[in-house]
């Protein structure tokens, strides 16, 4: 095999085992979405009625609205998870290891993504198996098609958290970087309320959410769920994944980023 | 050819001058570089391996410039930071596979090449153990052995026996000697002077410059590395009292 495919299954292998022996991880991120699918769509259904707007093409219940909103969640906790254990990294210096190997940084962080984005992917099939145990299921060929989705949204949300770890010097930063990340972009996209319903509320609010990259990763797995694609969402998370990568890379760079700032003895 | 050719290196964080113009050349066998906490050391480190990048100064490792073709450099190079960069839940040979990996070496070629770097460390009973079942010492060893694996020309430690009890430093530095009698060329960054003995080279690094660099016994004369090193510096010397 090929030197740089031996590294990248050798990080994708590493991520994976280091998501087995976190079984707190796996369970944390799969009650997250249960709770919001069960108790939180349980009490918005009454009080939220949805006109049928694509892919949909007949009414469907609150509950099956936000799942993939709660699968685009699923893995944006998983990319600030995966950022958080980047800054880990950094500060317990595993990271150098990495950086130190004679293979393209640009293919070592593109492997990292891509661990990521394998744990994303096998916490988001897992939870739509409990969830079709709550009776939410989907079309059979919808979870087929589902796949490309998520490697795509999963690698748009990880950029974003590498871009994330290489602005955080200090594992004590990252918390504050959470709540402003992960709650804005959550609650200010498609994930629990279409855009028209944002509108009615307020245009700006609809104009931000139609701007955040999360609404678009949002769009991208509800259409794939459904066999349809939205382009227009497809370019979007296309768009955002190659800018925040470009910028995390430039963030990992010797010349300009992170490492540069971290003063040595 | 010399293994390890750094020229007139400058590095600054902001307006602080970190090195200032380093320059030596190594050869097979074993050279300390000894200077005080802030000497530069890890900085220097950091260029050599390509954390850091510098438009001031050139490196070359095995006559392949850092800059121009930093993959061939790299793959020469082996190399233990200071802080520990083991996984604590895999078993030892798994975390030697997974940096042979990350030096595209996999499968049986994998395995024996780690075997080889253990028993070379006297590691090769511990394989199968969970690295954080390891005491210090153990893990230091295992560390410098899975920094041989891909077979590199120059080997740098940095600070390496940091924490680490009087007898299992004692350990290291022989083991690694060894390494250097074998003809690999070692860079050991530290600042204690026992662990340099009168026939390693030693470049001595003070405030980003390089003060000295020759034989330990020709930079102590008649007198102990110690006071020699605390008069260059203005250091206190650690380490045992006396030192070579």
């Amino acid at each position: 095999m090929n030197a740089w495919l031996i590294a990248m299954m050798a990080i994708i292998r590493r991520e994976a085992l280091r998501f087995v022996h976190q079984r707190s991880r796996f369970l944390a991120a799969l009650v997250r979405p249960l709770v919001w699918l069960v108790v939180f769509a349980a009490g918005f259904r009454a009080a939220l009625g949805l006109s049928i707007i694509p892919p949909y093409e007949t009414y469907i219940t609150y509950e099956v609205y936000i799942v993939p909103g709660l699968c685009g969640m699923i893995q944006l906790f998983n990319g600030m998870q995966s950022s958080l254990s980047l800054v880990y990294d950094q500060e317990m210096g595993s990271m150098r290891l990495l950086l130190t190997s004679p293979l393209p940084r640009w293919w070592l962080l593109l492997s990292k993504l891509l661990a990521g984005v394998a744990v994303s992917v096998l916490q988001v099939y897992t939870f739509l198996a409990v969830a079709a145990g709550f009776g939410i299921v989907l079309p059979a060929w919808g979870y087929v098609c589902l796949l490309p989705a998520l490697v795509l949204s999963g690698l748009m949300l990880g950029a974003l958290g590498l871009l994330i770890s290489s602005t955080i010097r200090q594992l004590e930063n990252f918390a504050g970087v959470m709540n402003f990340v992960i709650f804005p972009m959550f609650f200010l996209s498609t994930a629990l309320y279409p855009l028209w319903k944002m509108e009615e509320s307020s245009a700006l609010l609809r104009d931000i959410c139609a701007l955040n990259p999360f609404t678009h990763a949002v769009e991208l797995i509800r259409f794939a769920l459904y066999q349809s694609l939205s382009g227009w969402a497809l370019l979007w998370v296309v768009l955002a994944f190659a800018v925040f990568f470009g910028l995390a890379l430039l963030g990992y760079d010797p010349a300009h980023g992170m490492t540069r700032r971290r003063k040595g003895g | 050819m010399t293994a390890l050719n750094v020229s007139d290196l400058r590095y600054s964080y902001g307006p602080k001058r970190a090195l200032d113009g380093v320059s030596f050349a190594l050869s097979p066998g074993f050279t300390a570089l000894l200077g005080p906490n802030g000497a530069g050391k890890s900085t220097l480190f950091a260029l050599l391996t390509r954390l850091f990048v510098t438009r001031e100064g050139r490196i070359t490792v095995a006559g392949h410039d850092i800059a121009a073709e930093p993959r061939a450099a790299l793959s020469k190079i082996g190399v233990v930071f200071q802080q520990p960069t083991l996984d604590l839940d895999m078993s030892v040979m798994r975390n030697m596979r997974y940096f042979a990996a990350l030096h595209g070496i996999a499968g049986r070629e994998a395995v024996r090449r780690a075997e080889t770097a253990l028993a070379q460390l006297g590691m090769a009973e511990r394989a199968g153990e969970k690295v954080r079942d390891l005491n210090g010492g153990h893990r230091r060893r295992m560390e410098i052995a899975r920094a041989l694996i891909h077979q590199p020309e120059v080997l740098l430690l940095d600070e390496a026996t940091v924490g680490l009890d009087f007898e299992s430093r004692q350990a290291i530095v022989a083991h690694v000697h060894g390494l250097a009698a074998s003809g690999l060329t070692v860079l050991w960054a530290t600042h204690l002077v026992d662990e340099i003995e009168d026939g390693d080279d030693v470049v001595v690094l003070h405030r980003g410059r390089v003060l000295a660099h020759e034989s330990a016994a020709a930079l102590r004369g008649d007198r102990p590395l110690a006071e020699v090193f605390i008069e260059m510096t203005g250091a206190r010397a650690t380490g045992v009292e006396g030192g070579a």
